[in-house]
């Protein structure tokens, strides 16, 4: 970010917004442009009217998703217009059936897009790639295999250059991250359902994706599992920095976890309705958010925002 | 005298050296009219203590005193909301819960107990599904009857066995408020038992935390001194409902921390890049 806002002092130009909607408009780009602009600036993806496309790891603009139906076509998303940056952690709430894992598994690349675009790193989505690794809400793990040769199937594609020795020793080290060092050898179907999440978390981070994609990971487990899955994900994320979008429906987790706290309006046609900034430290310890001044404030917000 | 009483409680299951203590010393009392909450891990013997209070089960020694008087088998005067559902299968939705009515009710003529039963489907929104079959409804509607079905007997106290968990926010949010309800307008007495910190913190008077088994034991108790009805919104302002969410919350941490198992032994992490798939 200095670097950028070094360039921008040597040039010693005062770009603002009104300008830039004056060069669009001599470029004679759409007025569709601007508004985008004028979303970046509200997500604070902008500096002094800059934008900075390398900051940005993924882009969803004017994206649109479309279900034909018997009584028509449903439209689920229109005009939804979201920029991730590098290194962001972004959680995702909204409504049941609001759309929020529709948007998510196109851009897994799981769902074809009815129009608009997304880009992981200017590079448009067309299909899945282990450039952007997902975890399910059910674990989805190979139930006949071990968990180590669950997380081996995904690393053993990414790292077919590395040595079979190598590439275990990357399984190993996920699963005895996530807390599974005695169990490398049980098969994925003798494991509770907490534990086959955290073999989901390994294979997801072992094959080192841009970008991870979370749809609801911890909504099956109890509570107090489900902390204990916020922390071991926090922990290796904090070391990794991976770029991460994750849906959920606990407010507490998607204040505690993320950057910006993406809100999605009802559906049909659903689009980002709010954005909140989490002006947390990190690395973050789950008694130190809590007892931040502006926790409950945040908190506030989001409830309000999902009864309303 | 309290309204229900565990006295020096334990549980063992098996015997000799397979026995496993699952419940160690367990005191508790609940008063009349009281609604008391206990939160716990899973495999904590959450499931083991309610079923001592319902009389499903003995203690394997101390005492478990309902209105003073020691429980020896299940009766309707507590009811109990089965994380389970325990519906039977081949009685419709209507069935199920009028099998209940008649057995809360023996001395009541027939429109009577068709009328409760219509009343309390309708309450849990299943009215349209009142002749399906439980194998025709989803999970949370399936919860939903078991919720109708022990409410509908009108029970003196409302045994919670972990009855929310499997339900979307918006049906558990309805249902919370539904029980409520029940037990705020005839004033029953009520023990919930949640893996939910919310969920306690919104329903119950006093929050208890189970200790994760074996040996599982009750910890200290939080009262909940937050007027009803409550808000769920405007709750996040009140002062003494952030300071002891965060203090249960907190316990909880520190339990499951304990719990934690370290590994010995140290995993490297080879240094190599993916291959890049992108041409």
């Amino acid at each position: 970010m200095e670097n950028y806002q070094k360039v921008g002092k040597n040039r010693s130009i005062a770009f603002d917004l009104e300008i830039i909607k004056k060069i669009n408009s001599f470029l004679k780009l759409s007025k569709m442009n601007t508004e985008i602009l004028e979303n970046k600036k509200a997500a604070g993806l902008t500096e002094n009217g800059i934008l900075f496309p390398s900051k940005v790891m993924l882009d969803l603009s004017n994206l649109k998703k479309v279900y034909p139906t018997p009584k028509g076509d449903y439209v689920v998303l229109e005009d939804l217009n979201l920029q991730i940056m590098k290194e962001e952690f972004v959680t995702i709430i909204g409504h049941s059936g609001c759309g929020k894992t529709t948007m998510l598994s196109m851009i897994a690349g799981l769902n074809p897009i009815s129009g608009g675009n997304i880009a992981v790193l200017g590079n448009p989505v067309k299909g899945p790639g282990p450039d952007r690794g997902v975890i399910f809400q059910s674990p989805s793990l190979m139930p006949w295999m071990t968990a180590l040769e669950n997380v081996l199937l995904g690393v053993n594609k990414v790292f077919s250059h590395a040595t079979k020795s190598q590439r275990k020793d990357i399984a190993k080290y996920y699963l005895n991250k996530v807390g599974l060092d005695g169990a490398f050898n049980k098969k994925a179907i003798e494991l509770s359902q907490g534990m086959q999440q955290r073999v989901g978390i390994a294979r997801a981070f072992a094959i080192k994706p841009k970008v991870l994609l979370l749809d609801e990971p911890f909504g099956m487990l109890d509570s107090l599992t489900r902390g204990e899955l916020q922390d071991i994900l926090i922990e290796i994320w904090n070391k990794e920095k991976i770029t991460a979008v994750m849906i959920t429906h606990d407010v507490d987790e998607a204040i505690f976890l993320a950057d910006r706290v993406v809100m999605m309006t009802s559906g049909p046609r659903a689009k980002i309705g709010d954005i909140l900034n989490i002006e947390f430290e990190r690395p973050r310890t789950r008694k130190s958010v809590l007892e931040h001044d502006d926790y409950y404030t945040y908190r506030k917000h989001l409830i309000d925002f999902l009864e309303h | 005298m309290a309204y229900l009483e565990l006295n020096n409680v334990y549980k063992t299951y098996g015997e000799g050296d397979g026995a496993t203590e699952v419940l160690s010393d367990i005191n508790l009392s609940i008063e009349e009219g009281e609604f008391v909450a206990i939160v716990g891990f899973t495999g904590s013997g959450k499931t083991t203590l309610v079923n001592l209070i319902n009389g499903l089960l003995k203690p394997t020694s101390g005492e478990v005193l309902f209105k003073g008087e020691p429980v020896e088998d299940t009766s309707h005067e507590r009811g109990v909301i089965f994380q389970n559902y325990s519906l039977l299968p081949w009685l419709t939705v209507g069935q199920n819960v009028y099998m209940a009515v008649k057995e809360a009710y023996p001395k009541e003529n027939k429109a009577f107990l068709k009328k409760r039963v219509s009343d309390y489907v309708a309450m849990v929104s299943l009215s349209p599904a009142i002749n399906k079959r439980p194998k025709e409804l989803s999970g949370g509607m399936r919860q939903r009857v078991a919720v109708a079905r022990a409410l509908a007997m009108n029970p003196e106290m409302i045994i919670m066995d972990e009855p929310l968990g499997a339900l979307d926010a918006l049906t558990r949010g309805n249902l919370q408020d539904e029980i409520l309800k029940i037990w705020s307008q005839d004033k029953r007495t009520a023990l919930l038992i949640t893996n939910d910190v919310d969920e306690g913190i919104y329903m119950a008077d006093r929050i208890i935390p189970l200790k994760p088994g074996p040996n599982a034991t009750l910890g200290p108790e939080f009262k909940i001194d937050i007027e009803r009805p409550r808000d769920k919104t405007a709750m996040n302002d009140n002062p003494n409902f952030k300071k002891t969410r965060n203090a249960i919350i907190e316990y909880l941490m520190d339990i499951g921390e304990s719990r934690k198992s370290v590994s010995n032994e140290i995993y490297a992490l080879p240094d190599i890049s993916p291959k890049s798939f992108v041409a």
